[in-house]
């Protein structure tokens, strides 16, 4: 390890593998998730030789990113994953495209065959930079162990700054054993070519305020950018509803950056939202999207996506701007910077508006929420889903909860009938819609706060996807909460099989279900079971109680539907609402013509 | 049955496209380092965007960089998110739509060249002609024997479609073309 023209031992020079650990450390990395293999061991040595960094042992590389996932979502911080070359890296994908669709910040350090061997066919070599280029923001082949340092730090600058997202290190196996110089990480980052823009133009800004302050019917339209921007935007964002009394709504991945129970809120909007969100979102004369990028679940149909609207759009990425819909104020830069601007700009306003401008937009909104648009029929024999997820959120009040989910109905019902107050508190996927996501995200999170209550809200098929990760929550300690809303079905596909394909419902029923209790019971977790609302409660206070992974099989109405839904083309203002979509209903909202042309 | 007249079979809004597309050529600035010519071809090809010419080379040695330099056709939204995500690119320092750039100078197009060689095997009368209208499009002969030439050209892309178009007849056996070398003009850089 000694320089032989030098006496003294270089304190900087070690091995790949020392390198990659030290890197982590220096940027800041307390728990990485992995999956040894061959080609990563010599890493591995080193986890087993130091006590920095608590390695969290998955059961399968797809847990590893969704967990990296939840844990950086409930943070803030960068998530870490490990996985060796060939499988181990393939396996990543389905997280590394999840996470790039929902700007999640993610390392992923993989293995990589010998550098010698690389091209050769070697057991368990693939392309690993080929693979990953489309599903991450950047990606290196490090073939020199002088600048695997440097790579590792230049890759925690570009996963966390301006619109975070995944990146891979792929690090041959020759380069973990080679010795080399470790480089620190930089303190300032010269003359690079990714340098995003934080700072709004202020002219725009200007612009925009003055947009805001003559509108008659304003709304703002909120996403996932407030929750990546930090507490800090989330609080700015209040300040700017509060000053400017303005409705506001959000999407999916936005949910808690504004609370639920603050008076200007109109809950979520798009396919699943609720009607007030929609219609007010049709019928706008100013929209404000802050860190949103007009999805297609968000916007239905483009072409009567809000007529009659001038927008504004605040977005990190320059790329997300005009690329769905056309927008009138563009600003690009960091949501708490532009929104710090934008309340200091309003408060300077020579004349703030009168509140009688915007009365009759409110008197509309009062008569939209009035609609109830989330109701549905409640039941004494079934739990109804809906149900279940309202005594669910009354029953966690108080608790410091985090909840994830993985993707379906379940998922729409949890953003519906739970509110979160709070930013981070909320993990589920969204852009990418992963089923199996939430159970290895709640794993995360877990990590992350090992004292609070984390409930992944699970579907009956969903859960199947990663349900191997049980192994990993016993073995860890981490008493996370699986509540499955049970129907049997995968409940969305089933949907719309009923809306698209005249209720020929081919291969949604869950044929062959696990006992879950018992499945629950063989990883050594707890087991609970209920399908009476009237026990609902009390198995929900065992579920929080106990301080154990929990497998709770809540048996729900079978052919619940998810309402109120925008079918898809069809626009805001052509809703199909829970006391409308009768079985007839449903099978006519996309007509005879529709279907043939699918 | 056009796209936008069905009423919501799909999960997705298929949106028909309306506007006009152009041909705009980009210079993209890139870090000179491995993979970044497949991150921006894979760009193209992964997010459905048209290539109709591609030329690189490394332009400064000494600060690593390579100019890319695109053709690319559609309406004038789909440019716009082109140049957005190229952007976007990690090692792609900047990106000028060179055609909108002239519109912003006052000027019809960028000067764009081509250079092509032309492999033309004939006898006779044939080859006379070859040579006559190669002096007439200022074309040289680099490589000859009795029975071929292979001509160099330069110019326009136009230019040397014509030229090809024309040297068909006379024998023409094989072409080789660069691709599009484009800037702007005036005295200020890119």
């Amino acid at each position: 390890m000694t320089d032989s023209s030098n006496q003294q031992p270089d304190s900087n020079r070690m091995t790949g593998a020392e390198i990659v650990l030290k890197a982590l450390k220096d940027n800041g990395v307390e728990h990485i998730f992995g999956y040894p293999g061959g080609a990563v061991l010599p890493i591995y040595d080193e986890i087993f030789q130091q006590e920095d960094i608590q390695h969290i042992l998955v059961r399968h590389e797809q847990g590893a990113g969704h967990a990296a996932e939840g844990y950086a979502r409930s943070t803030g911080k960068v998530g870490v994953m490990l996985v060796t070359s060939g499988p181990g890296a393939t396996n990543a994908v389905t997280p590394l495209q999840d996470a790039l669709m929902d700007s999640v910040p993610l390392v992923c350090i993989s293995g990589q065959v010998p550098t010698s061997l690389i091209g050769s066919d070697a057991f368990q070599e693939c392309d690993t930079v080929g693979i990953t280029r489309p599903c991450t923001k950047h990606n290196w082949l490090v073939k020199d162990v002088n600048e695997l340092a440097g790579i590792i730090h230049e890759a925690f600058r570009i996963a966390q700054t301006g619109r975070p997202g995944p990146v891979v290190v792929d690090v041959p196996k020759d380069i973990q054993f080679a010795t080399g110089t470790y480089t620190p990480k930089p303190e300032t980052v010269a003359n690079v070519s990714y340098q995003p823009k934080v700072q709004g133009d202020i002219n725009a800004i200007q612009a925009a305020v003055e947009l805001m302050a003559s509108a008659r019917r304003p709304i703002l339209y909120t996403g996932g950018g407030v929750i990546n921007s930090g507490p800090e935007a989330s609080r700015l964002l209040r300040e700017l509803v509060e000053l400017t009394d303005f409705p506001i709504t959000s999407t999916l991945m936005g949910l808690g950056a504004y609370p639920a129970s603050g008076k200007n809120w109109l809950g979520m909007l798009g396919m699943h939202g609720s009607y007030e969100a929609n219609i007010a979102m049709h019928d706008c004369d100013v929209m404000i999207c802050v860190g949103a990028r007009f999805d297609d679940r968000i916007t239905g149909r483009l072409n009567a996506f809000s007529p009659n609207s001038r927008k504004v759009h605040i977005d990190i990425d320059p790329s997300s701007i005009n690329k769905n819909v056309h927008v009138d104020i563009p600003i690009v830069g960091d949501v708490a910077k532009v929104l710090s601007d934008m309340v200091r700009l309003w408060r300077a306003l020579p004349a703030k508006p009168a509140k009688t401008q915007t009365e009759e937009w409110w008197q509309n909104i009062a008569r939209w929420r009035a609609r109830k648009s989330f109701s549905y029929k409640n039941s004494n024999d079934v739990i109804m889903p809906q149900y279940a997820l309202q005594r669910l959120h009354e029953l966690t009040k108080g608790h410091n909860t985090y909840i994830t989910t993985e993707v379906g109905q379940h998922q729409m019902w949890a953003a519906q009938f739970l509110d979160f107050e709070e930013p981070n508190r909320w993990m589920t996927s969204g852009g990418l819609g992963t089923m199996g996501y939430g159970f290895p995200a709640a794993i995360g999170v877990q990590v992350a706060h090992p004292d609070a209550l984390v409930i992944d809200v699970a579907g009956d098929a969903s859960i199947q996807m990663c349900i191997q990760e049980m192994s990993c929550a016993i073995q860890h300690n981490l008493p996370v909460k699986i509540f499955i809303l049970n129907n049997q079905y995968m409940g969305m596909v089933r949907q719309w099989q009923q809306l698209l394909h005249g209720n020929r419902l081919s291969n949604s029923y869950t044929e062959a279900m696990p006992d879950f209790v018992k499945l629950a019971e063989a990883y050594g977790a707890v087991g609970l079971y209920c399908d009476d609302p009237k026990e609902l409660d009390g198995k929900i206070e065992e579920m929080i109680a106990v301080k154990r992974p929990v497998i709770f099989d809540c048996r729900v109405a079978n052919l619940a539907n998810c309402f109120p839904m925008i079918p898809s083309g069809k626009a805001h203002n052509e809703m199909l609402l829970p006391d409308e979509a009768t079985d007839e209903a449903v099978a006519n909202a996309i007509d005879a013509k529709g279907r043939q042309l699918v | 049955m056009n796209a936008h007249q069905q009423p919501t079979g799909s999960a997705y809004f298929i949106a028909p496209e309306t506007a006009k597309a152009e041909s705009h050529t980009l210079s993209v600035l890139v870090a000179n380092e491995p993979g970044v010519l497949a991150r921006v071809i894979g760009l193209f090809s992964g997010r459905g965007y048209n290539i109709e010419s591609l030329t690189v080379s490394e332009t400064e040695h000494e600060a690593h960089l390579s100019r890319i330099t695109i053709v690319t056709r559609g309406t004038p939204t789909v440019l716009e998110q082109i140049k957005a995500q190229l952007e976007r690119i990690v090692p792609v320092h900047r990106v000028v739509d060179l055609s909108v750039r002239a519109k912003d100078l006052g000027q019809e197009r960028p000067i764009e060249r081509e250079v092509a060689l032309v492999k033309v095997v004939g006898t006779g009368d044939r080859r006379a002609e070859t040579l006559r209208l190669a002096d007439a499009f200022h074309a040289k002969v680099v490589d000859a024997t009795v029975e071929h030439f292979i001509l160099e050209i330069t110019g326009k892309s136009s230019k040397i479609d014509q030229f090809v178009a024309i040297m068909k007849p006379l024998g023409l056996i094989e072409v080789c073309r660069t691709g599009i070398a484009a800037m702007n003009r005036g005295p200020q850089g890119m």
